[in-house]
Order: structure tokens, then sequence, then C-alpha cells
């Protein structure tokens, strides 16, 4: 989002950029989602009902009621307050993710587009990388390294960098050809000031978008490594490990599974509807054959 | 073509070479000492000493990996350290899983997603464009093992038409196999069928919009064949583009999947030695994962330079 501002100035009329945003369905139903969940998880110390980590042993696996509107887990605790605090550690690790896929995809991406004798290179790491399953790497990172916030962060953003490399280079060898380019080099502008002013500042958006989608798959992907048991250790709550500890008493008690398998669901709806939003109007070639 | 196929071939070395490299690094990343990671802090001396000589890490590094390499490179993965026999051969006893369930999943994604995709390129702008785009998008931001777990309480507990879990082999019963997979092939297939409906319907709408599309239809030929064959017929090409790596995403949502629905395959092998720290396993499984994934690339990449001539002469 803050990335997509920064690449306003570059694009005239900046009136237009934001209405036409707020006339693209996908757009505003997504932000409307998102908004709701990133809203509720900072506001989860104040609007939880109860404790997420104490349990009530005179209240277990008791179904969604008045006083407990998703019920209880196994060890009594709150399903809707474990869930609000869930959230805050799911999207920071999102977001997390995120930022550090776009910033080392642009490192990467846009060292392998703009400079050719490194980008061969460059791009077998990135094929290697990318012979692995995603979702297998980052499970074996995260389990090598030890469970906890940062190593599962570290773990998702090596699995997503790949992809992400691809596009920032594909977009950066593009505005490399272009005579602003050619006409800044003539100039005596230096590669940095190159790379920076003239070829990143005009292939954000799709980078942008990107970003967007990871967010959301490393929502998907957290929510994985928790299940399995690589993620962050009990009992911090996330979406991941919610749904875990409900998988025995799925016939006693599917509330533990089914709330929080929603929540991630509007999540990563709302973060892909997002996406589609900002690629329809950053990306209006792309606009057209999707829309 | 046969030119093409060399060059094909000998690309992929160095990346092979730098999947090998990676696999073997990943024991670098353990803080502090594999052995005593694999056996916590109650280990005795004699054990750890044991651990260590069987992973070879009494051994300088380059002697390490130099027999690493002789190994691997003739089909040895080494020895489980849980397991207690060889990492190829538990390998190889669970593929016969994970393929079956990769395969029927990928079938599933392809037909539905391509016929989902065209019906709304066609119905453009319509409700059942609308819809099948909404449930596309559901596919892809539903999490699959999630999803695993409702279907198993919903269709196998409450309504119980489908087995809970476990595993039939097809040369047993293929009536029994295809009951065991297909909860856990349709979880798996979900994602990839709303990617593979999105990418068909953008793809189409663009070619639809050709002027060749045009002229076919003004000569009158019927409007189904033009759909099928002068749309789908080249809107195929960037879907043909992705199947490859649709394997790899695949490969690795059946690993999870095969831990949700408690299916013996490649996945559970690799989750149980993740959990239980069994380096050889973990390399082993994510070498041949890797392998299998750069070989079906391979292979896409030789069908399309048979369907596409611009690619092997290019």
């Amino acid at each position: 989002m803050s990335a997509a501002t920064l690449a306003l100035p570059a694009t005239p009329g900046r009136e237009s950029f934001a209405r036409r945003l707020l006339r693209n369905r996908s757009f505003v139903i997504g932000a409307l989602l998102v908004g709701v969940i990133v809203l509720a998880a900072l506001l989860a110390p104040w609007i939880a009902p109860y404790d997420p980590l104490k349990g009530n042993f005179r209240a277990r696996m008791v179904a969604p009621s008045g006083t407990y509107w998703m019920g209880t887990d196994h060890f009594g605790r709150d399903i809707l307050s474990r869930i609000l605090y869930g959230a805050r550690i799911s999207l920071q690790i999102g977001f997390a993710v995120a930022l550090a896929t776009g910033l080392l995809g642009v490192i990467i991406g846009a060292s392998a587009g703009y400079f050719r004798r490194l980008d061969g290179p460059i791009m077998r790491l990135m094929d290697a990388f990318m012979a692995f399953p995603s979702i297998i790497l980052a499970i074996a990172i995260s389990a090598v390294l030890g469970a906890s916030v940062t190593n599962v962060i570290i773990a998702l953003s090596i699995a997503a960098t790949p992809h992400t490399a691809r596009i920032v280079r594909a977009s950066v060898m593009v505005v490399r050809e272009m005579e602003y380019v050619e006409a800044a080099r003539a100039l005596g502008a230096g590669h940095m000031r190159i790379l920076l002013r003239h070829i990143l500042a005009n292939s954000l958006a799709p980078l942008v978008v990107r970003m967007t989608y990871v967010f959301a798959v490393a929502i998907l992907n957290e929510a994985v490594l928790s299940y399995i048991g690589v993620g962050p250790p009990p009992p911090t709550p996330t979406f991941g490990a919610i749904i875990a500890n409900g998988r025995d008493f799925i016939v006693a008690a599917p509330w533990i599974t089914v709330a929080p398998g929603l929540t991630v669901l509007v999540s990563v709806l709302g973060l892909n509807l997002l996406g589609d939003g900002l690629r329809d109007v950053l990306d209006p070639r792309m606009a057209v054959n999707t829309r | 073509m046969g030119r093409f196929i060399v060059a094909r071939l000998l690309a992929t070395l160095p990346v092979l070479l730098l999947v090998s490299l990676l696999t073997f690094g990943l024991l670098w990343l353990v803080p502090g000492d594999p052995a005593s990671v694999f056996l916590d802090t109650s280990a005795t001396q004699e054990a750890l000493e044991r651990v260590r000589r069987e992973m070879g890490l009494d051994k300088p590094f380059l002697v390490r990996m130099g027999e690493w390499y002789a190994r691997v490179l003739q089909g040895d993965l080494g020895t489980s350290l849980l397991l207690n026999r060889g990492v190829t051969e538990a390998i190889l006893e669970r593929l016969p899983v994970t393929l079956s369930l990769t395969a029927i999943a990928f079938f599933c994604a392809v037909v539905i997603g391509i016929a989902a995709g065209v019906l709304a390129a066609v119905k453009h702008g319509r409700a059942a464009d609308q819809g099948l785009m909404s449930l596309a998008l559901l596919g892809l931001s539903i999490p699959e093992f999630w999803l695993g777990l409702v279907l198993i309480w919903l269709l196998a507990v409450l309504v119980p038409v489908f087995p809970a879990g476990d595993y039939v082999a097809f040369v047993k019963d293929p009536l029994q196999w295809a009951r065991h997979l297909a909860l856990p092939a349709f979880t798996l297939a979900c994602v990839q069928m709303g990617f593979v409906a999105r990418m068909t319907r953008s793809s189409m709408l663009e070619v639809l919009g050709q002027d060749y599309v045009r002229t076919a239809r003004a000569k009158g030929l019927p409007e189904p064949y033009v759909v099928l064959r002068h749309g789908l017929g080249n809107a195929m090409v960037p879907i043909v583009t992705v199947m490859g790596i649709m394997v790899g995403a695949l490969l690795g949502g059946a690993v999870v999947t095969e831990q949700v629905f408690s299916l013996p395959g490649l996945g559970r092998l690799i989750i149980g030695a993740v959990l239980s720290r069994d380096f050889p396993v973990i390399q082993g499984g994510l070498l041949f994962l890797a392998l299998i994934y750069l070989g079906v690339n391979l292979i896409v990449d030789l069908l399309y330079a048979v369907l596409d001539p611009r690619v092997r002469l290019g």
C-alpha cells in the first residue's frame, strides 16, 4: 500500500488514480475485508472478551453462544479472543514477509535485469530455489532454524523471493530499453541513479501487485507451518495453531477448526481482491485482458 | 530438434548442481550441532558420537561433501537416522501414493479449470462469468489443509460417503483407490483449479478479440468450433507454459494434504523427518522432489518445442 503511494508522483494525475482505485469493485471489497481484519487485529487488546492464553476448565469445548461467540477450545480458551490475537501475529508475519520479499526481490531482480553479466548466475540460482516446492522449502528451513516468529518470516521470505525477483527482473528489462533511460545515461547519470530514479520508479507496479499476493500466500503458508508444528511455538495463537488445536476435536467441537479457517479465508480473499484491483488499475495492459 | 534437446539438457546442469548444493547446505542452517539437535539435550556422549559418525560430521567438510556427492550420484541418498533404513528405499516405497494424488489433482485442476475458464470467457461480463470467477477466487484463497479437515468432517464423519483417510493401492483395488483419493485430490486441486480458470479466462478473452477469430466467425464457422479450435487452441499456449510450475505447487500441496488425510506418501515421510530432525530424510526428500520438478519442466519444455516450431528454431 505504501509502495503504491510512492509510485504516485511518477504517474500524471494522482486524483484520477485514486478515483480509479475507488471505482474498482475488487479493490473496494478487498480493502474493506482487509481493513476489518487489520482493525480487529490492532484493537485485539481492547475488544477481545477474554485472555487468549488463559483456559477455563469449567468451560471446555463450549459451543458458540452469547458468552463465547465462537465457542471455546479443549482448554476452555475463548476462540474469538484467540483469533483476534492470532490475527495480530499472522498479519504481522504476512506483512513482514511481503516487505522482506519485496526488498529482496528488488535487489536481486534489479541486479539481474540491469547488469547483463549477473543475469545468468543470479537467475540460475533462483531457478534452483524454485525447483523446491516453496511450502516444503519453508517447512524445511523453519524446522532447521527452529520454531519462532522470526524464523517463520525468514523461511517464508526465502520461499517467496525467487518468483518476486523474476517479476522485478522482467519489468526492469523492459524499462531498461526505454529511451528516457538512454537519455539519462547520455547525460552522464551513474548506474545507481539510473536504477533507482528511472528504472525502479517505473517498474514498481508489478511489484506492488506481487507483494499483495505474497502477503496473502504468507498468511496461508504461515497457517500451514503452524498446523504442521514448525510455526511459532505454542501457546502463541496463530491461525494455523488454532486450527491444529481443533483437529482432534473436529467431531465434538467443529467450531474450534471452522472459525479460524474462515478467518484465514476472509483475510486471504480480501488480499487477493486487493491485488486484483491494484493490478487492474496499476497495470492497464494486464487489466484489459482480465477484467 | 536434436540441438534444442541437447541445449535444454545442458541448461539444466547448472541448476541441478545448485539444487544439490542447496540441499547439502541445508545442514549449515542448523544452529549448533545437527547431531545434538536430532537427539535433544538428554543424549549421552556416546549417542552423540554415534550420530555424528553416521552423519559424517566427524569428517572435514570437503571430504563429507565429496562422499555425499559420490553416494547421491549412485542414487544412494543415505540412511535415515530414525527409521534405520535407506532413504532412497523409503522414498521409492511411498512415491506411488504421492504421484497418484498429484496426478489426479493435476488432471482435475486442468480439466475443470479450463472448462470453467472457457465458459467464463464466452459468457464474459454475465452472471455465469462472475459466479465462476468468484468461485475461482474462493478456491485460490482457501487454506487447503483446512478445506481437507472440513471435508473430512462433512463427508467422512457427518455424512460418511468417503473414507476419512488411509490409502489402498491401485493394484489391490482400483475402486477403493479412487474412493480413498477423491477427497484429498479435490482438496489439493482446489487452489490450482482457481488458478487455471482465471488464467484460461484472461487468455481466452485476449484470443477471442483477435482478428483471426473475427475472420473465422465471418466465414460462418459454427461458434463452438471457433471458440474451441481457434480460441482455446491458441489460448492454451500460456497455460501449457505454467503446467510445469503447477506440478511443483501440487507436489508441495500434496505434502500437506497427505498429512491431513494420513496418506502414507512422500509428504508424510518428509514431515515426519522434519518433526524429528531426521536430516538425511529431509535432504533426500527435498532433493527428490526437486528432481521430479526439474524433470517435469524439462518434459514440458520439450513438449512445447514439439508444439511450437518458433521455440525449437528461434
